[in-house]
């Protein structure tokens, strides 16, 4: 085992993180904000990705397909929220699951009905199509460099939006006391509706993203939602920092599990048995790293103690 | 989640078949129940089967079908089975397309004297101890693809082979089979996790190793997957699947990631006999698509039920065997024949994926087993 290897798989994780943070701070943001649980939220990654797929499909153009699936994601997201999780807000958080659960069997099966059942094809945009040569030897991808740049962006992006604006300070006080800035005068219905917004928007770019080196089918969303929920969950709900920590938490765990768990496993029993455990093993590492996580910060690692 | 539910054109299709013929008085018909899957992740295959099924009978007035969607999860496709055999009193069932969802139906279906022809699903656990005088599959074992495949990996050169599955108990069958055949060294060997998407962690470790080729076996949308990010990452080895993940409906999700992989198959749409040109042609035609191996399953299927059908009554379970177990039918794929243990003896290809005008499909390049069984029959005690 090289230093490269190591190192290009860190950068995997790293990678992979990334991809986790753009589908956990929308998750994050509407449940820190709103108090809603949204299991939907897999559901508009799909959107985003289908949306790609298709204006790639039509234009040509990976970026025109790009920005059409933050446009659709962040338009179905809008919808969604006024027509039905606007009347849940107040209401138990099973009764939210139960409606959001409702939201992802529609959103399945309408997109198999309009699109079909067959995968549809979205590759990667020639330019960055291929491998760069980094330091240490390492040939990596091109376009998931690209990611990890452009999920790095939406982060900092993040941090100046709630951190540094006016829509910020609104989305920070309806965190602590929605009937406060109410009472203050602020539109609140419609902040909710901008953060949701928000949220699914970022969900859909990570479809987007995601969909170029994966299968952009339905049901895509539902294994990235679990993901997202123990990001959120590690790192503490409604903080972004501690989605952003938790997501590469999760992806640098996963994906040095992967590697390195059967590797260790061979010096002491034969190829296939140690892969296959090896493998079992590493799909529980990240539930174990939750685990470990709340038994010492119940809240989570960013959260607020309840 | 636990309600049925009945998919409307299957009900359509089978209604028109059976209502808008006038029942002849010598004509007894058949009831057959085709469980399989229509919603969510894998109901493309669901579909392809369906509709060649459904072509493969289409004209004939002896079938009353009965189609449901299993939605892919095995308690729903116990309800189903459940309902077809004590309320549909169903004669004949078919149509499950994965292993895990036949493990559950298909013992207790045949235990009860109903008869199972299998359009995909072969576990081993059913064909050889396992083997039961009225379960047939017209597929294969899920072995056979895998061993073709480890043969044609020695016939091609290669010598040190990574290979990769998930780990599950199809894809610890998978690299079985390869390796039954396969007699070189191994430069790795990877299980993944089942559902996995992203392959970044397993491509890096086969690009470290001195690999001369690279097999797997991941189905669905993990082949799409791991196929798209291949391509990106610019390793530039042989890679060899099953026809799975190489066939007509994801090859356009894979794009030209795929051109030139071989993959093995039991069929391919040039295979040149009559019956399989007429397929090809009445299914372009009848659905406007090319079919897929999986469509010519179910065609098979359709016209294997059909011959027996022409030859004994269903009422006779003992001659309606018999005359199953003739095959006495054209099928697809030239020469097909059961074992002892029903299962297919048939001949595997290699195939490669090209480019016909705007569309990807397979050609055949050579044939990888001849008659080939499987290891399992001789277990077999019928």
């Amino acid at each position: 085992m090289s230093a490269g290897l190591v190192a290009e798989q860190l950068l995997n994780g790293l990678q992979f993180g990334v991809m986790l943070f753009l589908m956990s701070a929308g998750l994050t943001l509407v449940f820190g904000v709103m108090g809603l649980i949204n299991l939907a939220h897999g559901s508009l990654y799909m959107v985003g990705a289908y949306a790609a797929a298709l204006v790639a499909g039509w234009t040509g153009s990976f970026w025109a397909g790009l920005a059409a699936s933050l446009m659709a994601a962040a338009i179905a997201g809008a919808l969604v929220e006024m027509v039905v999780l606007r009347r849940l807000y107040r209401r138990d958080h099973l009764d939210q699951v139960l409606a959001t659960f409702a939201l992802i069997l529609m959103f399945s099966e309408g997109t198999r009905w309009l699109f079909g059942a067959f995968p549809l094809y979205l590759n990667v945009p020639a330019s960055l199509s291929g491998t760069v040569l980094l330091p240490m030897g390492i040939v990596y991808s091109k376009y998931r460099l690209a990611i990890i740049v452009c999920g790095m962006a939406v982060a900092l992006g993040l941090f100046i939006l709630i951190g540094r604006t006016r829509l910020g300070v609104r989305i920070r006080a309806g965190q602590s006391d929605r009937q406060m800035i109410a009472a203050l005068g602020v539109d609140i219905a419609t902040l909710y509706t901008v953060v949701f917004a928000l949220g699914a928007a970022l969900a859909g770019l990570a479809g987007a993203l995601v969909g170029a080196i994966q299968s952009v089918e339905v049901g895509m969303g539902e294994p990235v939602l679990i993901l997202a929920f123990v990001v959120i969950v590690i790192g503490g709900i409604g903080s972004i920092k501690g989605a952003l920590v938790g997501a590469i938490l999760v992806g640098m765990t996963d994906t040095m599990g992967r590697f390195l768990l059967p590797v260790m496993f061979k010096n002491f029993m034969d190829g296939a048995t140690a892969s296959s455990v090896g493998s079992a093993l590493a799909s529980m590492l990240i539930y174990i790293v939750m685990a470990t996580v709340l038994i010492f910060r119940p809240s989570g690692l960013y959260g607020k103690p309840a | 989640m636990r309600k049925r539910t009945v998919n409307a054109l299957g009900v359509a299709l089978a209604t028109s078949l059976t209502a808008a013929l006038p029942t002849l008085a010598q004509a007894e018909t058949v009831k057959v129940g085709m469980i399989t899957t229509l919603s969510g992740g894998g109901s493309g295959l669901g579909i392809d089967v369906r509709d060649g099924f459904l072509l493969a009978i289409t004209g004939s007035d002896d079938i009353e079908l009965i189609i449901e969607d299993d939605q892919r999860k095995p308690d729903v496709a116990v309800q189903i089975a459940d309902k077809m055999i004590q309320s549909d009193k169903v004669d004949v069932l078919t149509g499950i397309i994965f292993s895990n969802l036949a493990m559950a139906v298909v013992p207790a279906a045949v235990n009860q004297g109903k008869f199972y022809l299998s359009p995909n699903a072969g576990p081993s656990a059913l064909a050889g101890k396992g083997c039961h005088e009225n379960y047939f599959n017209v597929a294969w074992q899920n072995d056979n693809l895998h061993e073709a495949a480890g043969g044609y990996a020695n016939s091609a050169g290669h010598a040190n082979s990574f290979i990769l599955a998930p780990n599950y108990p199809a894809g610890k069958d998978a690299l079985t089979g390869y390796k039954r055949y396969y007699t070189g060294k191994l430069a790795g060997e990877l299980y993944t996790k089942l559902g996995q998407t992203d392959y970044a962690a397993e491509i890096a470790q086969i690009r470290a190793s001195d690999a001369d080729s690279v097999y797997f076996f991941l189905p669905g949308g993990m082949g799409i997957s791991f196929m798209k990010q291949w391509s990106q990452s610019g390793i530039e080895l042989p890679v060899i699947g099953p026809a799975f993940s190489f066939d007509q409906g994801i090859l356009s999700a894979v794009g030209d990631a795929a051109l030139g992989v071989r993959n093995t198959s039991q069929w391919s749409k040039d295979l040149d006999n009559e019956a399989n040109r007429k397929f090809v042609a009445d299914f372009q035609a009848q659905y406007g698509r090319l079919p897929s191996l999986y469509a010519s399953q179910g065609y098979d299927t359709g016209k294997l039920l059909l011959s027996a059908m022409s030859k004994a009554s269903v009422n006779d379970a003992d001659a309606f065997r018999t005359a199953l177990e003739a095959a006495d039918f054209a099928s697809t794929r030239g020469s097909f024949a059961f074992d002892s243990s029903h299962h297919p003896i048939q001949d595997i290809y290699v195939r490669e994926v090209v480019r016909e005008g705007d569309v990807l499909t397979n050609t055949i390049v050579s044939r990888a087993l001849e008659q080939h069984s499987n290891v399992y029959a001789a277990e077999c005690a019928m």
